[in-house]
C-alpha cells in the first residue's frame, strides 16, 4: 500500500487583488479518508477545492493531488478527480444509462471497460430494471446515487462532493453515506464541503475554515471534546424571553441560545454553574426547570471556533 | 384582539398535480405564539403547503384557517394578516439593503417612524447594521436570507410563514436567524417555518414530519424522540467496517451505520446489548474507544418510521 498522502497542501495562499481568500493553509489527506470542509460562506472552502481541481492557480505554496502538482500538471490532476455538485449535473431528458455513457465519454473511460463500469454504476445506484427510465422521472435518492456513479465512472482516486445529500430524504441519505464509506474502504479519498453538521458527522476528519485560515482539524470527536472553552448545559427556564436576558448576564455564562423550549448555555465550568445557576435564576423571578450538562454538537463547535470576532 | 383559537388550523388539506398528490390529507394546528416546523425532504410537500397557507395556491380539498381567515374562501384577506417568505424572496439585487427595506415598508403601508425603529432592531439582531448601504446582490447567502426576513417583518404579521429560510445558510447566520424567530414568538407572533434539515427541526416548539405529502408525526421534538422504539448506541472506533461486520449478525440490532467516528446502531435493549457488544468486539480482537448510549435524532425517528418501504425505493 502506498503511504504517500492522496492530497498534500503546504503553505497554500490564494489572493484575489487585495483579498486573501486562502491564507497559508497546510494539511494532508490519506488514501481512503473522508475529509470534510466546514466554514461560513467566503471562508475559502471553494477556493481550496478549485485549486485542488486545478481550476485556479495558487498565489503561493503548493498542492499535490495523487502526487501530481496542480500548477505543473493540471490536466493529469483533473484526470484523477471526480466531482459531484450540490445540484447534480444530470440530464433530465436522458435515461440513466445515457447519462452514464455521456459522462463516460467526458471522462474518457476506455470503450473496453465502459460497459462494465456502467453496469457497476447501475447496480451501485440501485437502478437495475430502471436503466432506460428518463432521469427526470427518478426520485431524489436515485438521482443522487446516479450522479455519484457519473462522477466516479472513471475510477478516480479522489472525489469531491459539494453538499451531496442536501434535501435528500434521510433513508437515501444514509444509503448514500454508506456507499461513500464503502468507496473510502477501497482506497478512494473523499472531500466533502458542507454547511450541514449531519453531513459532517459522516467524515473521518473535519477541516474548519474561517476567513481563509484553517482554524481546526480533527475527528468529529476530537473537535467536540477540544473546542469549547468551558462546558455546555441544557437549561429549562421560563419565560423564555426574560430568561434569555438573564442568562446572558449570569455569572460564568459565556453564551446562551434558545433551543426549542430550553436553552443551550456555554459556561466556563460545569460544576459551579450546575450548583449556582438555578438559584440565581429563581432569585430573579424566573422558573428554572431541569439543568444538565450535555455533549456539544458539531454546530456548537463551529460557532465556538468560527464565531469569534463576529457580530 | 380576542383570539382564543389556533393561529393555523389545517384539516384534510390536499393538493394534486396531475398524477401526484403533493399534499395528501394534511391536518395540524398551530397555537398563537408557537414556533412550528414543517419538516421533511424535498418533495415531501412543504412548499406546496406553505403556498396554500399563504393564499397563493388553491387547494383541491380540505380547509385551512390562518390568522382567523379561511384561505380557501378568502385568499386575499389572509395576505394582510400574515407575512410569507418564499424560498426565493424577491429582493432587488441592484437596490441597497435600506432601499429594499423601504420598498417593502411602502408596500405594506408601514409608517416611517415605525419602520425605522423596526428595521434598526431587526438589522442589529441579525448583525447587519453595518451593511445598510450595501447592494443586496453583493450580500452572502446568509445575509440575503436575513434581509429577506427583515423585509418580510417590516410590518407586524400575526402569522409568519417561512419556506426553507436557512437552506444554504452557514451555521452562524442560522443561529442569528433562529434567535430572531424566538424573539418574534416571544412577542406573540406565530411562526410556521419549513426545513429539509432534520437537525434544525429540533429547534421548533413542535413539528410536523412530512413524507411524500403525508404527515408522519406531529409533536414536540423531545416527546417524538422519547417515543422512538429502541435505543441508539454509538461505538467509537477506527475499525468501523470491521466493527459493523462483527455486529451485523447480533440479535436485537435494527440499524447499523458507519459514521466518521465509528458505528451507530439501534438496539432493542441497551442494558443487555452494550455488554454483549463489548464481549463480541473483544472476542474478535477489535478495539472500541467508547460504547455509549446517545440521544436519538429526528432523522433516526424518520428512518425508523419510513422504514423498509422507502429503503427499497429512492
Amino acid at each position: 500500500m502506498n503511504a504517500a498522502p492522496a492530497v498534500l497542501v503546504e503553505g497554500l495562499v490564494k489572493r484575489f487583488g487585495t483579498f486573501t481568500a486562502v491564507d497559508d493553509v497546510s494539511f494532508s489527506a490519506q488514501r481512503g479518508e473522508v475529509l470534510g470542509f466546514l466554514g461560513p460562506n467566503g471562508a475559502g472552502k471553494s477556493t481550496i477545492i478549485r485549486i485542488l481541481c486545478a481550476l485556479l492557480r495558487p498565489t503561493a505554496g503548493r498542492a499535490l493531488v495523487a502526487g501530481l502538482d496542480v500548477t505543473r500538471e493540471p490536466e493529469a490532476v483533473r484526470a484523477h478527480l471526480g466531482y459531484m455538485s450540490q445540484r447534480f449535473s444530470l440530464y433530465d431528458d436522458l435515461t440513466a444509462v445515457e447519462n452514464l455513457r455521456f459522462f463516460g465519454g467526458l471522462y474518457r473511460v476506455p470503450d473496453a471497460v465502459l460497459a462494465e463500469r456502467i453496469a457497476w454504476a447501475v447496480e451501485m445506484a440501485g437502478l437495475t430494471g430502471r436503466e432506460t427510465e428518463l432521469v427526470g422521472t427518478l426520485a431524489g435518492g436515485w438521482k443522487q446515487r446516479l450522479a455519484l456513479g457519473c462522477a466516479v465512472l472513471h475510477q478516480p482516486p479522489i472525489v469531491f462532493l459539494d453538499e451531496p445529500t442536501s434535501g435528500v430524504d434521510p433513508v437515501s441519505r444514509r444509503q448514500f453515506w454508506q456507499l461513500i464509506h464503502h468507496m473510502a474502504e477501497s482506497g478512494v479519498t473523499v472531500f466533502v464541503s458542507t454547511h450541514y453538521m449531519d453531513e459532517a458527522e459522516y467524515c473521518h476528519r473535519l477541516a474548519l475554515m474561517d476567513r481563509g485560515r484553517l482554524v481546526a482539524l480533527g475527528t468529529p470527536g476530537e473537535l467536540k471534546r477540544g473546542s469549547l472553552r468551558g462546558a455546555l448545559l441544557r437549561v429549562e427556564c421560563q419565560p423564555l424571553g426574560e430568561a434569555l436576558d438573564a442568562l446572558g448576564r449570569a455569572p460564568g455564562v459565556l453564551e446562551a441560545a434558545v433551543f426549542g423550549d430550553a436553552f443551550h448555555v456555554t459556561v466556563s465550568a460545569a460544576e459551579p454553574a450546575l450548583r449556582d445557576l438555578p438559584r440565581w435564576l429563581t432569585e430573579r423571578g424566573l422558573q428554572c426547570g431541569a439543568i444538565a450538562e450535555i455533549p456539544p454538537s458539531l454546530e456548537d463547535v463551529f460557532v465556538a471556533r468560527v464565531g469569534g470576532g463576529r457580530a | 384582539m380576542p383570539d382564543a383559537g389556533p393561529s393555523v388550523a389545517v384539516e384534510g388539506l390536499t393538493k394534486r398535480f396531475a398524477a401526484t398528490t403533493a399534499v395528501d390529507g394534511l391536518a395540524f394546528t398551530v397555537a398563537p405564539g408557537e414556533l412550528f416546523g414543517l419538516v421533511g425532504p424535498d418533495g415531501a410537500g412543504k412548499t406546496t403547503t406553505m403556498r396554500m397557507l399563504a393564499g397563493v395556491m388553491a387547494p383541491d380539498g380540505g380547509s385551512a384557517l390562518v390568522a382567523g381567515c379561511d384561505v380557501v374562501r378568502d385568499p386575499e384577506g389572509v395576505k394582510h394578516r400574515i407575512s410569507y417568505m418564499p424560498q426565493r424572496f424577491g429582493l432587488y439585487e441592484d437596490l441597497t439593503v435600506d432601499e429594499n427595506i423601504r420598498f417593502y415598508a411602502d408596500l405594506f403601508g408601514v409608517r416611517r417612524r415605525e419602520r425605522e425603529a423596526r428595521a434598526m432592531r431587526l438589522l442589529t439582531a441579525s448583525g447587519m447594521e453595518r451593511f445598510r448601504d450595501r447592494l443586496a446582490g453583493q450580500l452572502s447567502g446568509g445575509m440575503k436570507q436575513k434581509l429577506g426576513l427583515t423585509c418580510a417583518l417590516i410590518h407586524t404579521p400575526q402569522v409568519l410563514l417561512l419556506d426553507e429560510p436557512t437552506t444554504g445558510v452557514d451555521p452562524i447566520s442560522r443561529r442569528d436567524f433562529w434567535r430572531i424567530l424566538y424573539e418574534l414568538v416571544g412577542e406573540g407572533v406565530t411562526v410556521l417555518t419549513s426545513t429539509a434539515y432534520l437537525d434544525e427541526a429540533e429547534r421548533c416548539h413542535r413539528l410536523a414530519l412530512l413524507h411524500e405529502g403525508r404527515l408522519l408525526f406531529c409533536d414536540a421534538p423531545a416527546r417524538l424522540k422519547a417515543g422512538m422504539p429502541g435505543t441508539v448506541v454509538a461505538v467509537t472506533t477506527t475499525a468501523a467496517s470491521a466493527v459493523r461486520d462483527e455486529l451485523r449478525a447480533m440479535p436485537g440490532v435494527s440499524s447499523l451505520l458507519i459514521v466518521g467516528d465509528g458505528v451507530r446502531l439501534v438496539v432493542d435493549d441497551a442494558g443487555a446489548r452494550i455488554p454483549e457488544i463489548h464481549a463480541r468486539l473483544r472476542a474478535a480482537g477489535l478495539v472500541a474507544t467508547y460504547v455509549a448510549v446517545v440521544p436519538p435524532t429526528i432523522e433516526d425517528l424518520f428512518v425508523a418510521s419510513v422504514g423498509r418501504a422507502a429503503e427499497r425505493g429512492a
